[in-house]
């Protein structure tokens, strides 16, 4: 290939990682830097391998967490911890036992490192720019945020990504959506996302990557570039990326895996090169204008039903729209629905700054009686910083719960669950029917927006309380 | 794995559109470690009320699943989650083909490594097949054709993935005869 053709930082971290080129008749062989594993999908997969009678190949190349199976709340005084089953109990003893048998590093429940699997990656410096990511969990997009290419797989592939640290895969096409402008202040990075997720659609970015580019996406910090990178699967793209800068580096800098001293900053200046050239081309181009975009929720049981809170729920235009609006029963202005349930936390918004936006809205104020509100950190890094700054006890104060790390609410596996028909304002990542509980319903938002209507009692816009109008 | 070359079966048509693979499997059977046995999971919240009671309303509580291999659903069916479960949970129910007119990319990929074919058809063919529910399609994956009533099809599987249903080969076993090449590149590119 002629390196003088322009290419996007897809196409440069594809290229890079081509272990045999695809053809007609087969896919690509790709090889991924970064497997990361977890208790719900890799237990299949460690029993394939072992009726196949082979290894782990790179154990130095996969790192394990447990999230999503684990309670929230803490062990009892026996050092029990509050399992929802005992299966739950045995898939997480599962994940500790191959990982003994594999010799992978498993950041488990004693580990000051535990955490939410898109959370902890990042955070401990094993996602780096340019290198592939997979995770079998679709939510792996996030760590695009450091222009890795990263995408989430089945059991059978996390399987293959273990006996041989390989995918077989199509090269995707490609989106390339520009958020010009400012977000307004008030507005953060899960309103520009789905925003950006209403306009594409829930198929919008099927067969795709998404590269997330423009001054909008530019001035967000890493925290609400993972935001926006880890909601690409809502729109069907299997991953989303956006180009390493100096805000990237200087994020990365210092972090335990990551690169050490000179090491770091010879990657660094490689790393500066991960961008589309001028002219690269992509199968569509996309253009939002971030300046116009107002705090959002959903409406719906799909992530694109995201509307401005002040506005009104539109006109079903189609059986399963209808039947969206059934389920959910919102009131025909969004703000005016009555809210049961608060979640804050997920791989989507369960980090430090997620945390500080709900606090800066929940600080001397109290959540409404009516309302439950859960505030889950992403990691146990998470945690500590939060409670070495005080948001543990603004939540506290308020009226919230704030409980050990994990997946808790947002997939409700754990025992963390809405009731049936309770209506909850959620800062994870699926509004889908039951997703967070058999019959609950559910509006996606953000931190700031999730905190505002636990003290509201209703969908309520967060820029009254911080003092933005 | 169970070679697939033609299917001939009664349908059951979900005309929903964006049926997620929460519908599919519920995240809170997600525990097991095992991937059999999970049909009886398979829409639960569809099909059972809080108290385990089977709905009569459902059309997936009044077939007898064995007669009934081929799901037509609407579009953009299985998006959602990674989870491989909703194929095992599919399969095990007794489905053997997803007709739809836009299928997720990881339920996809997910669903050709376990004998589950994803036929992806257009707009007007699923408006016909759809307005059959219950009577019989062929789906014939050497020439790839949808055949019901006088109507015939085509339709694209990804060619590797069809040659390794067509074949019964697993991908796994095909995969690590590639090593050689892994070894190769880790030695050049990723030591």
């Amino acid at each position: 290939m002629s390196s003088k053709q322009p290419r996007s930082l897809f196409q440069k971290v594809w290229d890079a990682h081509v272990v045999e080129p695809e053809a007609d008749d087969r896919p690509a062989v790709l090889y991924v830097d970064l497997h990361l594993v977890h208790e719900v999908t890799s237990p299949q997969a460690f029993t394939a391998l072992a009726e196949r009678g082979v290894k782990v190949r790179r154990p130095d190349r996969t790192f394990a967490t447990l999230d999503h199976s684990t309670p929230t709340l803490p062990p009892n005084a026996k050092g029990e911890r509050p399992y929802v089953t005992p299966q739950a109990r045995d898939q997480v003893a599962t994940l500790e036992k191959n990982c003994r048998e594999h010799g992978i590093a498993l950041a488990g429940w004693d580990s000051p490192h535990r955490g939410i699997v898109h959370v902890i990656g990042p955070e401990l410096g094993l996602t780096w720019p340019g290198t592939v990511v997979v995770c079998g969990d679709s939510h792996t997009a996030t760590h695009g945020a450091f222009g890795a290419l990263a995408f989430g797989i089945g059991t059978s592939e996390v399987g293959h990504v273990l006996a041989t640290q390989c995918l077989l895969q199509r090269k995707p096409k490609t989106i390339r959506v520009t958020a010009d402008g400012s977000l307004q202040p008030g507005v953060s990075a899960k309103d520009l996302a789905l925003t950006i997720i209403a306009e594409l659609g829930i198929g919008g970015g099927t067969g795709c990557v998404v590269e997330y580019a423009g001054e909008a996406i530019r001035a967000l910090d890493m925290e609400g570039r993972m935001t926006v990178c880890n909601l690409s699967i809502e729109m069907g793209a299997r991953a989303g990326m956006i180009a390493p800068d100096e805000t990237t580096i200087n994020w990365l800098r210092g972090r335990p895996r990551a690169p050490q001293g000179e090491a770091f900053d010879s990657m660094a200046s490689q790393w500066r090169a991960l961008v589309s050239d001028e002219g690269a081309v992509f199968d569509r181009e996309v253009r939002i204008d971030a300046s116009k975009i107002q705090p959002v929720a959903t409406w719906g049981t799909t992530p694109d039903t995201g509307i401005a809170i002040g506005a009104s729920v539109p006109r079903p235009g189609s059986p399963s729209a209808e039947r969206a609006r059934d389920y959910m029963h919102t009131q025909t202005v969004l703000a005016d629905t009555p809210v049961d349930v608060v979640f804050i936390g997920s791989c989507t918004n369960g980090r430090l700054p997620d945390l500080r936006a709900a606090a800066e809205v929940m600080r001397g104020r109290k959540v409404k009686s009516s309302v439950r509100a859960l505030v889950v950190p992403g990691s146990e890094a998470v945690r500590q910083q939060a409670e070495a700054e005080g948001l543990h006890d603004v939540f506290l104060a308020a009226g919230a719960e704030w409980r050990l790390p994990g997946c808790s609410m947002c997939i409700a596996m754990n025992g963390d669950l809405v009731a049936p028909g309770q209506l909850a304002v959620s800062t994870s990542n699926r509004n889908f029917e039951g997703r967070q509980g058999p019959g609950a319903r559910t509006v996606l938002a953000s931190p700031a927006t999730a905190a505002a209507s636990a003290i509201a009692g209703h969908i309520a816009d967060p820029r009254p309380y911080l003092g933005v109008q | 794995m169970t070679p697939f070359t033609t299917l001939t079966s009664r349908t059951v048509v979900l005309p929903q559109e964006n049926i997620d693979t929460d519908q599919i499997i519920p995240a809170r059977f997600l525990t097991t470690t095992s991937r059999d046995g999970l049909g009886k999971l398979a829409f639960y919240d569809w099909r059972y009320d809080a108290e385990g009671r089977a709905h009569g309303d459902t059309i997936l509580n009044r077939i007898a699943p064995c007669a009934h291999r081929i799901l037509v659903a609407g579009r953009n069916f299985g998006c959602g989650s990674s989870r491989e479960h909703a194929p095992w949970a599919l399969t095990d129910f007794g489905f053997r083909a997803v007709v739809s007119t836009e299928i997720a990319d990881i339920f996809t990929s997910n669903a050709l490594k376990n004998g589950l074919l994803p036929v992806v058809v257009d707009q007007q063919t699923w408006n016909e097949l759809a307005a059959r529910t219950g009577e019989n399609a062929t789906i014939d994956l050497e020439s790839c054709e949808l055949r019901f009533g006088n109507h015939v099809a085509k339709f694209a599987v990804e060619s590797f993935a069809r040659r390794c249903l067509l074949d019964g080969v697993d991908t796994l076993g095909w995969l690590i005869t590639h090593l050689p090449a892994i070894e190769d590149y880790e030695k050049r590119v990723a030591a």
